[in-house]
């Protein structure tokens, strides 16, 4: 019994927003009659919503160095009108475009960057300034004007589907208020190729750890958990083939979470932006080139808003002066709402990508039922504050449990170890005065160093 | 002297899952300088914040009795109001505000809500006058040195009419001179009646100013001593404080020492932002292989932003100078650059330079030499953590597994974590700050271990310390700093407290 309760608080962090998700899923699944879940709103869902994954993940990795970028959605704005004006002035082929694009974000990235990591001015004040600049920029160069329609090879990006083979059912099948008439052979492939993936990839892991000695969950834990997943994952390519398959866009997400994932995970530079993040000073006595890499984070940020410009014009077929607004808004709050930490060093590329999906489907389902955008934008601010109290809510219960457990185990070895001064000095630390995170609450202490970073 | 005022009887404290104090009598006679002493985890705080409501009545199990009373407080408001104060480690003083409006806050006489200006400086005067600190009480807290602000703290208890005061560590973060300006202003208070129980880790400190010593251990009272009788020496309190009778605090160790192959010539930093400020002044110096040499010196001789200096240019301006390793001249114009070129820098302030409180341990041990386990820039988590507990079991890292934070670690253990990461970039020239500031004796004495494991493996060592028996307990060799210049280098044999000390004040006349 205890275990089960165990199990369920260590991973009610990991797994509340997931919960949250499915919540939200099946409430407006509900509202919504069964609408929200139709393969064709699926699609939709996807390519509607596209640009707040991608902007999430930018913005995740800007707030693990423990900054902000409020400049995304006109910059998005920017480089889209920068392209349409590009293709429908010039006649440049749109791949050629595209690619310009991107280098124009990266350069805005630099741009903003070079501000916040060597003149270390607050990002708050540089982006909140890129966000006025490159609105201006936008309709300067848009005139106020819209710019439309734009070629079709370039609207795939935001609404064309992956080249696929269709098999035509021999006859209509109804199922839960769904009609399957066709199906897109890719799709399911796709889901299945995913799935042996996934399995694959927990199994090895899942040996990995044990073979270090390390505890893993309990065996049929693992086994629900894979089963779930891969049951999703195939609902999900299921729904996809039945309509119009897989969406360009879904395949440019799937390859932006995989490949963000392992940087931030796997490879020494996102080992180091987490560093910078948790602590800028050790980071850099640690030899990590703290500089750099905050600029690098920002030129990233540059490159996905550009993408996300560019993937929000295709699908409006066009560029519009305000375009690209309060994008930064759903961005940031997907970021915290996945688990974001607001003093840095803390989040994960599948958090962002879990509280983009939370935004999306509240976007969606909210537009479906007909709420207006004033509801829609009152409801995603008290969901975004509620997501995040009970995150904090819960670490605090997390580290409170596991400071007592520490010294529990700690107390019966008995000699120099120090249990109780990080019970007690935790305790009474927060007891005095919840405010300040730990860590940063120190006042004077060691004087000499304080001013040399 | 014979009177009572605080008298605390079989004190118990719970938190979940540990016994923190397990049945504590304290007793502490009126007008007296009362120490408390045991290792960290002993309970001491745990204890204060008990007396001072910090933990209401009611969360703990005993009695407490002021003047003969038995006492339930249940906000620290309550035992303020019983004339208790208590000034913690960490100093509750907020930057911004003038020194004033610290010392009267929570305490301002106001009419209509408007705050009595006038009464507020002039009260502010006095204290700070009754202190002895000669500062405008208008100037900004974040002005003041640390010293100064824990008088400024004092000030403040003295505001509310404290008859029992309580400083824990309050020497901790203070220079010599400071130390002994506090230990002179506790024997002041003391003449006019004011009580005071003080933490403190500083036996020889605890030894000069206190009537009466109380050692704490696991929870419990083990012993009172008095000081008077002559017979309490460090090593007595110590064996208190272990449990165990400590005729070595330094490890043993037969030094092998090789040939010089560290040297600095002539480093000079000036100030980051003051443009003719001088910190560190043409300072040269040599480290053999397998020695353990030491850096003397106060409080802004520039021990510390010289060693940053050298270690990636990580403090101040560079001015001039020359590294040389193995003969030739090597460059540290980044940290990166002084890793790669076999330097380690084990800074001062651990939670605020060493660690990354919210990552775990694997990650603070491989951060500096990521390197050694990746390839093509993909990190090898398997041989990490492999590697990274290998490091923990060797270091004696008290904690569940590599993945703990360190944040929920105690002092000791975080500092084996950054000596870890330092040992895990396999340098040939450690530079130690202050490696055993503010952990208990225990872990010094692993910390001691360690150090000498390194230098038996031929690696050199440069210890700073601001704890004179520290360095003439575990160096070969010492340098001494003041004003940012080199002013002496004794071997072991010839070094004690009096010669270091008078090398370390050299110049500092001139300055003031």
């Amino acid at each position: 019994m205890g275990a089960v309760r165990e199990l369920l608080r260590n991973n009610a962090r990991q797994y509340g927003m997931l919960m949250a998700l499915v919540v939200i899923a099946v409430l407006f699944g509900v509202l919504t009659q069964g609408l929200l879940l139709q393969p064709a709103n699926i699609n939709n869902l996807i390519m509607q919503n596209g640009y707040i994954l991608i902007l999430a993940i930018g913005m995740m990795l800007v707030i693990i160095t423990g900054h902000i970028d409020l400049s995304v959605g006109s910059v998005a704005a920017f480089v889209g009108a920068t392209s349409a004006v590009l293709m429908t002035g010039t006649g440049l082929p749109p791949y050629v475009v595209v690619v310009l694009a991107l280098l124009l974000g990266g350069l805005i990235g630099a741009w903003q960057g070079f501000w916040v990591a060597y003149v270390r001015i607050p990002a708050f004040i540089v982006t909140l300034a890129g966000m006025l600049l490159f609105r201006g920029l936008t309709m300067i160069l848009l005139g106020g004007e819209t710019v439309a329609p734009l070629p079709a090879s370039f609207r795939a990006i935001g609404s064309g589907f992956v080249p696929d083979v269709v098999v035509e059912l021999p006859y209509t099948i109804w199922l839960l208020g769904i009609t399957f008439d066709e199906l897109h052979v890719f799709a399911l492939l796709f889901g299945a190729v995913a799935s042996a993936l996934v399995v694959l990839g927990q199994l090895l892991g899942r040996r990995r750890l044990r073979r270090h000695g390390l505890s893993v969950g309990s065996r049929p834990w693992f086994i629900v958990k894979l089963v779930v997943l891969v049951a999703v994952l195939n609902a999900f390519t299921f729904m996809l083939a039945v309509h119009n398959g897989v969406p360009v866009i879904g395949v440019v997400l799937v390859v932006l979470i995989v490949g963000y994932s392992f940087v931030m995970n796997r490879m020494t530079i996102g080992r180091r932006v987490y560093a910078v993040g948790g602590n800028e000073k050790a980071a850099m006595l640690s030899g990590v080139r703290t500089k750099p890499t905050t600029f690098w984070v920002f030129v990233n940020m540059g490159v996905l808003s550009a993408l996300a410009g560019l993937v929000f014009a295709a699908r409006l077929n066009a560029a519009t002066p305000r375009a690209g607004n309060l994008f930064e808004l759903d961005a940031i709050a997907a970021a915290f709402i996945g688990g974001a930490s607001a003093t840095g060093g803390v989040g994960t590329v599948v958090g962002a990508v879990i509280g983009a999906m939370v935004m999306g489907l509240m976007n969606n389902g909210m537009s479906i039922i007909g709420l207006g955008v004033d509801w829609q934008q009152a409801i995603k601010g008290l969901v975004l504050l509620v997501a995040v109290a009970f995150d904090i809510f819960n670490k605090n219960r997390v580290r409170a449990s596991r400071t007592a457990a520490a010294a529990a185990s700690d107390g019966s070895g008995g000699t120099g170890a120090d249990p109780v001064p990080a019970a007690g000095a935790n305790g009474s630390a927060a007891e005095r005065e919840p405010d300040p995170p730990p860590g940063t609450a120190r006042t004077g202490g060691t004087g000499a160093v304080a001013g040399s970073g | 002297m014979g009177d009572t005022i605080l008298e605390m009887r079989g004190i118990t404290k719970a938190f979940p899952g540990v016994v923190a104090l397990g049945g504590v009598d304290l007793r502490v006679r009126r007008g007296e300088i009362h120490a408390l002493v045991g290792e960290n985890g002993a309970g001491k705080s745990t204890l204060m914040n008990v007396l001072s409501g910090v933990y209401p009545h009611g969360s703990y199990g005993g009695d407490i009795l002021v003047d003969g009373r038995v006492r339930a407080f249940r906000s620290v408001r309550d035992s303020e109001a019983a004339g208790i104060a208590i000034i913690h480690q960490e100093l509750a003083l907020v930057p911004q505000l003038s020194i004033a409006e610290n010392i009267m806050l929570g305490n301002e006489r106001t009419s209509w809500g408007v705050i009595d200006l006038d009464h507020t400086t002039r009260r502010a005067r006095e204290l700070l006058a009754e202190v002895g600190l000669a500062e405008d009480p208008g100037a900004p807290v974040a002005a003041l040195s640390v010293g100064r602000q824990q008088l400024v703290e004092i000030a403040k208890a003295l505001a509310k009419d404290v008859r029992l005061l309580i400083l824990d560590e309050p020497t901790s973060a203070l220079n010599e001179t400071d130390s002994a300006k506090l230990l002179r202003l506790l024997r002041e208070l003391r003449g006019q009646g004011i009580t005071c129980i003080m933490i403190s880790h500083k036996l020889n400190e605890i030894i000069e100013i206190a009537d009466t010593i109380t050692v704490l251990r696991d929870g419990r009272t083990i012993e009172t001593l008095d000081p008077e009788s002559g017979a309490v020496t460090e090593d007595r309190i110590i064996s208190g404080m272990v449990g165990r009778d400590l005729d070595h605090r330094f490890p043993d160790r037969v030094p092998e020492i090789g040939e010089t192959f560290f040297e600095v010539r002539d480093w000079t930093v000036d100030h980051p932002t003051q443009a003719d400020r001088r910190v560190v002044d043409g300072v040269g110096l040599h480290v053999r292989r397998g020695e353990i040499v030491g850096l003397a010196g106060l409080m802004g001789a520039g021990r510390t932003e010289f060693a940053m200096s050298v270690f990636g240019r990580s403090y101040g301006r560079f001015a001039g100078g020359t590294v040389i390793k193995d003969g030739r001249e090597i460059r540290t114009r980044h940290v990166g650059e002084a890793i790669a070129n076999g330097i380690a820098y084990v800074p001062e302030d651990r939670k605020e330079l060493g660690l990354i409180l919210d990552d775990d341990i694997r990650r603070n041990l491989t951060l500096a030499g990521l390197e050694r386990i990746s390839a093509r820039a993909v990190i090898d988590r398997g041989g990490e953590v492999v590697r990274a507990e290998d490091l923990r079991r060797r270091l004696r890292v008290k904690s569940r597994s590599v993945l703990q934070t360190t944040g929920e670690l105690s002092g000791g253990n975080q500092q084996k974590v950054v000596l870890g990461k330092w040992m895990f970039s396999e340098p040939d020239l450690l530079i130690l700050d202050e490696p055993t500031r503010g952990i208990d004796v225990g872990a010094k004495y692993e910390i001691y271990q360690i150090v000498h494991r390194l230098t038996a493996q031929g690696k050199g060592v440069l210890l700073i310390s601001s704890e004179l028996p520290e360095l003439l307990g575990m160096c070969d060799r010492i340098y001494t700093m003041a004003q940012g210049r080199v002013t002496g280098e004794l071997p072991r044999a010839e070094a004690d407290q009096e010669a270091l000390m008078k090398l370390m004040t050299t110049t500092t006349k001139t300055r003031g």
